[in-house]
């Protein structure tokens, strides 16, 4: 990818009116020793929340995989007993398939958000404020409206999305009931919905690319698409670096959007659910929230790798 | 309103990350109690009248509110000093939140508690029995439907009895069996003249989209009232057993892959997209399965005017599924006379009365009925009450979830062909075997 660069004459980051920075590491350091404990008492309320809600919880989770409980509470420690169930249960696996899926069709957004993002950039573009709140307006939605409105869309006699494929001469599956269709389905509503966001934060990127380079490699002769791929994109690795990390996340904890459009009865679940789906219902339908804890470890650990994966690969392509 | 699986099935509920529901495993955990047995049968003393006390009432149903509040009034009379608080918590998060004040001991005072949930908070202690009560003569188990009684009672201990009741009955749009020139069935139909009747009507509307009869996924309204009148059972032998294995319950499966095999009844993925009521609602339906609770929804529906009650038809015997709700003590409650004075007045024939009359729901005792049945004049809801003779309570056991989540898994590939339903009867019920063994 760093082949195609232009590389830039970059503007001289400091402005040379400024003095040079006058500060070193050392006398900084010895002014933060100086504060002594008041950073911290400013931090403790949200250390504080965090600590209680977040890392307690998650601590705690982590011991009850290791326990078998009764309905009402009063567990029993009994070893690695769910995780050897967990990793020969079928239902986990089919679970991480369907997640997977999800995840890599809700990951074509990135690429489509990119084009998005810089059509909506384009210099002298009118109304570009209101295509943006248009953009965005789906990510403020309440997810389970959404899904209300989808599944009406999606109703295999009487939705209006097999009545449009009908008249071009396509005749649509029932959408929410079959397997696979189901999994494609509630994976484009999670691709749209998360569009506006990713455009948001790519828009930012795009503003801080600055023009000059716009205007050299015009003058170098380069087309649009050119500019785009050798330009725009490079610039852009940082925001879509941002982008693909929130969006891998949020897909695997898919739930709600899945919970919502499917619907809890339907017959297509055992086929189609995402790992929390799965997790869910051992704890809250099955009531085996020792099992639902080794699941929710078993996410836990999985979104850990991947996102950690990730930061290895991005010095690869993320410019910095 | 009182039907335990109706709010799982129109779907939307709370959304759920994994961290919070992290956070939720947790804050069970956190008040995690020691597991009790069963509670002793209870010392019972009917409050003075004088007793001064504050309680909670937990319910679910926002619609049941104004009649609850009715009866308030009336209990405050008798009990000017025992303040209650009515908490209404949706259905779909109430089971939910329940276990959670289950397992730190917080539970209402006086709260409903529906026939799937019963025995796994009877069994674990987390409820008071109703026996000193009854002994102290304050309730009659006579007043109420004898299986809905039953459905509150686990090791001959009765824990509750009912606030109300609900049971199936076939649905019919006059309008559709006109339009095909079908005439309507008689009250003492049978399986034959459904199924032949559904598929008649399926045939002579299809260019209109309509059907005859509609299958679907849920036992209450289908199955459990078809393998009932099989003469089989759902749960067997003192909820040891599962009753799927058996010739009649496969019978009853049955009963539903013809229908819909026949093209009398949309299929499944139909049924899925667009559930059985609203095909009926919408007046794509000539015959629904359905309970009495569909009377509100039917009133306020296009298909108002044309719409009658029919007894379901019957098999080897006549079935229906019985339900109703229970308002119970918590066991760990620390105003149990106070929550038991209400318990029994909620219980009382003037305090149904007053529920029938405002007509949210149909009450239990015996005879206080007529207000539901004056409710729709041009319908024979009455079809509802005689049905409670012959009606069989709605299956359920200690974690009766659990297998429900194996029906919902399992039935649907029998009932649309793509499995022989005997192959998915039995396996099912091995499954369903094991899981009742581990209660």
């Amino acid at each position: 990818m760093s082949d195609d660069t232009i590389t830039p004459t970059r503007p001289p980051a400091v402005p040379a009116t400024t003095p040079p920075a006058a500060q070193s590491p050392a006398p900084r350091r010895r002014v933060l020793q100086r504060d002594g404990a008041w950073p911290w008492l400013f931090v403790s309320p949200l250390a504080a929340g965090i600590a209680v809600f977040f890392v307690w919880p998650v601590l705690q989770t982590a011991y009850y995989s290791f326990t078998t409980w009764g309905v009402f509470g009063g567990s029993t420690f009994t070893g690695l007993a769910n995780y050897a169930r967990l990793v020969v249960d079928p239902q986990l696996w089919t679970a991480l398939g369907n997640t997977l899926v999800y995840t890599g069709i809700v990951l074509l957004g990135v690429p489509l958000a990119v084009w998005l993002a810089s059509l909506l950039n384009t210099p002298g573009l009118r109304f570009a404020s209101f295509y943006r709140v248009l953009f965005f307006l789906p990510y403020v939605a309440m997810p389970t409206a959404i899904a209300m409105v989808w599944r009406i869309i999606f109703n295999g006699d009487f939705g209006v999305l097999n009545y449009l494929l009908g008249r071009v001469g396509i005749e649509g599956p029932y959408w929410i009931s079959t397997p696979g269709a189901a999994n494609v389905a509630v994976a484009l509503v999670g691709l749209w919905s998360s569009l506006g966001f990713a455009m948001i934060i790519l828009g930012a990127g795009l503003k801080s690319v600055p023009p000059e380079l716009y205007e050299a490699a015009e003058l170098d002769g380069a087309t649009p698409w050119r500019q785009f791929r050798s330009v725009t994109v490079p610039l852009l690795t940082p925001s879509i670096f941002f982008v693909l990390i929130i969006t891998i996340i949020s897909s695997f904890q898919l739930f709600d959007l899945q919970f919502a459009i499917l619907g809890s009865q339907n017959p297509v679940l055992p086929k189609s659910l995402s790992l929390v789906y799965f997790f869910y219902q051992q704890g809250f339908i099955a009531n085996d929230k020792g099992y639902a804890a080794a699941i929710a470890m078993f996410i836990f650990v999985l979104i850990g790798l991947v996102t950690l994966l990730q930061f290895r690969l991005q010095k690869k392509w993320v410019q910095s | 309103m009182s039907r335990p699986s109706s709010a799982p099935r129109r779907g939307v509920r709370r959304g759920l990350s994994v961290v919070s529901a992290a956070v939720g495993v947790a804050l069970v955990a956190a008040g995690c109690s020691s597991a009790g047995g069963p509670a002793a049968a209870a010392d019972y003393e009917a409050a003075p009248s004088d007793l001064s006390a504050s309680i909670t009432y937990g319910v679910w149903d926002q619609a049941q509110v104004a009649a609850i509040d009715a009866n308030l009034e009336g209990f405050a009379e008798l009990y000017p000093d025992i303040d209650v608080s009515v908490n209404v918590t949706p259905y779909a998060d109430y089971f939910t939140k329940l276990q959670t004040q289950a397992s730190s001991d917080s539970l209402p005072d006086l709260f409903w508690l529906n026939g799937p949930n019963f025995q796994l908070y009877a069994s674990n202690g987390k409820i008071e029995p109703v026996t000193g009560a009854v002994e102290a003569g304050d309730i009659d188990t006579g007043d109420y439907p004898e299986a809905l009684v039953d459905l509150y009672s686990l090791d001959d201990v009765q824990y509750g009895v009912p606030k109300d009741m609900d049971t199936i009955g076939v649905w019919v749009n006059e309008a559709l069996f006109e339009q095909a020139g079908v005439p309507l069935p008689e009250a003492d139909w049978t399986w034959d003249d459904f199924q032949e009747t559904a598929a008649t009507i399926s045939e002579a509307l299809a260019s209109e989209g309509a059907y005859g009869g509609a299958g679907g996924m849920d036992g209450q309204t289908t199955y459990y009232d078809t393998i009932f009148q099989a003469g089989g059972e759902v749960v067997a032998d003192d909820g040891t057993a599962s009753g799927y294995g058996t010739p009649e319950a496969e019978e009853g499966l049955q009963f539903w892959t013809d229908l819909i095999a026949s093209g009398g009844s949309p299929s499944i993925q139909q049924l899925t997209d667009t559930p059985a009521d609203q095909w009926f609602t919408s007046g794509k339906l000539a015959m629904y399965w359905g309970g009495s609770w569909l009377n509100a929804a039917v009133s306020d529906s296009p298909v108002s005017a044309t719409t009658d009650v029919l007894p379901l038809p019957a098999g080897e015997e006549q079935a229906t599924v019985i339900h109703g709700v229970s308002n119970v003590v918590a066991a760990s409650s620390e105003n149990k006379q106070a929550a038991q004075a209400l318990q029994v007045y909620l219980a009382s024939e003037e305090a149904q009365q007053q529920q029938g009359d405002l007509g949210a729901v149909i009450p239990a005792f015996t005879g206080t009925q007529q207000g539901f049945v004056d409710s729709a004049p041009d319908r024979d809801l009455q079809v509802f009450l005689d049905a409670v003779d012959y009606a069989v309570p709605l299956p359920v056991s200690k974690n009766a979830a659990a297998w429900n989540a194996l029906e919902n898994a399992d039935l649907p590939g029998a009932f649309s062909g793509d499995e022989p339903v005997a192959e998915v009867a039995s396996s099912l019920g091995e499954r369903m075997t094991a899981l009742l063994e581990k209660e």
